[in-house]
């Protein structure tokens, strides 16, 4: 039950572009092309599983802990940390890539930066810690949900451009039936609630 | 007094802890880097520093680097760089062992003569000084709907100051012009032609209106006589009102030819005329 939540949930009733509302920003801004969309979601789920995994060992045993005989307990540090956590390990996948899998990094390369501080990253390590997931249930929570926002975004992808054919009154081409189109898509995802 | 002791252990502690991860994970970062460091194209900073790096994007690249790396790549012949003088692209080209490739020198010319003094306006514009600014409202203060709005959007955007603005109105200083392009991009009147650099002859009109209906609101337009066309219809040709200069032609249009023709307004001229026209402080109304 615990993992049908950690999968499915994180995925679809959970979907954190269509019912968390987070990450909109690569969601509208990268969505105009398929394959555009494509190389964001293969970032997203590479970087939310290893972030997810990376931020909840550091909260578990970095946090909270005693150091001569005092108990100390920084939770307050969280954000700050976390985001200094992810931005560093970005960095670091993003040299070692570029040494040891050249195919990888240019499939990938211009987008992993581009989601470093996304708040969809960011927000999947912190409802982790909330949580107080383990290392290994936060990391398949990150892979979950970088599925589920590869998911969102590609079906919008899709979407858009349909779009591009379709013909809208002229005060709603462009940005605003994206953005009524994306709405109804929620609206449909919302059908996933109570599933889990 | 033992909450203070607490609270600043706390505090130290957090500081100790934020300092320990930037300095742990900077010293990561750094050794990595150092590691997996990969060796870029070495040809691709010795061309970029060739060039004259003013960024300008006229070769329809990114910048200067992009062009760069587009040339060691061959896709492009380093002679596309529309700001290089022949001698540099001759150095990237003998840097590189390729061939030049076509030098296309270009520069801009502002299809406009109506000043403050020779064309009229609608009314008063006291808005934000810029040209996509007065645009929005109604169109801009000239009654013409085609001339140089002259609040200078191209004149910021220029970056190698080759736009002066004289008398509201746009000149372009070709010595300094290298054709790259910024300006004709940003000019909401798209007034702003790119010609090739070897003519100095043009018609500084862009208004495709009827003769009579230019001549009741700029003293210095195109009247579409074909004055011009019938003297030298190999040099000039009429379209809707106004006439061009045929700069693909073999042969362009001189001083004698402006002469010979002895444009009414004043509208087919020299550059050099254009821009002593523009300091021109007169109003024949």
């Amino acid at each position: 039950m615990k993992y049908l939540e950690l999968t499915v949930g994180a995925a679809l009733v959970y979907n954190f572009v269509l019912s968390r509302f987070l990450g909109i920003c690569p969601f509208l801004g990268v969505s105009k092309r398929l394959d555009t969309a494509m190389g964001m979601s293969g970032a997203v789920i590479f970087v939310m599983t290893l972030a997810s995994g990376t931020t909840a060992l550091v909260y578990r045993h970095l946090l909270r802990f005693t150091f001569r005989g005092k108990a100390y307990d920084l939770g307050f540090l969280q954000i700050l940390l976390f985001i200094l956590i992810i931005a560093a390990l970005v960095q670091l996948i993003e040299i070692v890539l570029q040494k040891s899998s050249p195919k990888l990094y240019q499939a990938l390369g211009i987008y992993l930066p581009l989601i470093t501080t996304n708040c969809a990253v960011l927000g999947a390590a912190t409802i982790n810690a909330q949580n107080g997931r383990t290392v290994l249930d936060a990391t398949i929570f990150g892979c979950f949900s970088g599925v589920g926002f590869a998911l969102a975004l590609l079906l919008f992808a899709s979407l858009r451009e349909k779009l591009e054919l379709a013909s809208p009154p002229k005060a709603m081409e462009g940005t605003p039936i994206a953005l009524v189109t994306a709405g109804i898509l929620a609206m449909a995802f919302s059908g996933f609630a109570g599933l889990c | 007094m033992m909450l203070g002791a607490i609270e600043t252990g706390r505090i130290l502690m957090a500081a100790a802890l934020m300092a320990g991860a930037g300095v742990v994970l900077g010293a990561v970062i750094g050794a990595i880097a150092r590691i997996f460091r990969v060796e870029g194209d070495s040809r691709v900073d010795l061309v970029t520093e060739l060039l004259p790096g003013a960024n300008c994007g006229g070769c329809g690249k990114a910048g200067c680097r992009d062009f760069a790396k587009s040339v060691v790549s061959g896709e492009n012949p380093p002679g596309k760089c529309p700001v290089s003088t022949r001698e540099q692209v001759g150095a990237i080209a003998l840097a590189l062992g390729v061939e030049v490739g076509e030098v296309a020198h270009k520069k801009a010319v502002v299809r406009c003569s109506g000043t403050l003094f020779t064309s009229d306006r609608v009314a008063y514009y006291n808005g934000i000084h810029k040209c996509s600014s007065a645009m929005l409202v109604g169109g801009g203060p000239k009654v013409c709907r085609y001339g140089c709005l002259g609040m200078g959007d191209c004149a910021r955007k220029c970056p190698f100051g080759a736009i002066e603005i004289i008398n509201n109105l746009a000149v372009v200083h070709e010595e300094l012009c290298v054709g790259c392009g910024s300006c004709a991009a940003v000019c909401p009147r798209g007034v702003i032609a790119i010609v090739p650099a070897a003519a100095h002859v043009h018609v500084f009109c862009n208004s495709p209106e009827k003769g009579a209906q230019k001549r009741k609101v700029c003293r210095s337009a195109c009247l579409g006589c074909g004055k011009c066309v019938r003297k030298d219809p190999e040099k000039f040709e009429l379209e809707a009102g106004l006439a061009r200069v045929k700069y693909s032609a073999p042969e362009l249009p001189t001083a004698e030819t402006v002469e010979a023709v002895g444009c009414p307004t004043g509208a087919l001229a020299m550059t050099e005329r254009h821009r002593q026209k523009a300091s021109e402080e007169t109003n024949a109304k």
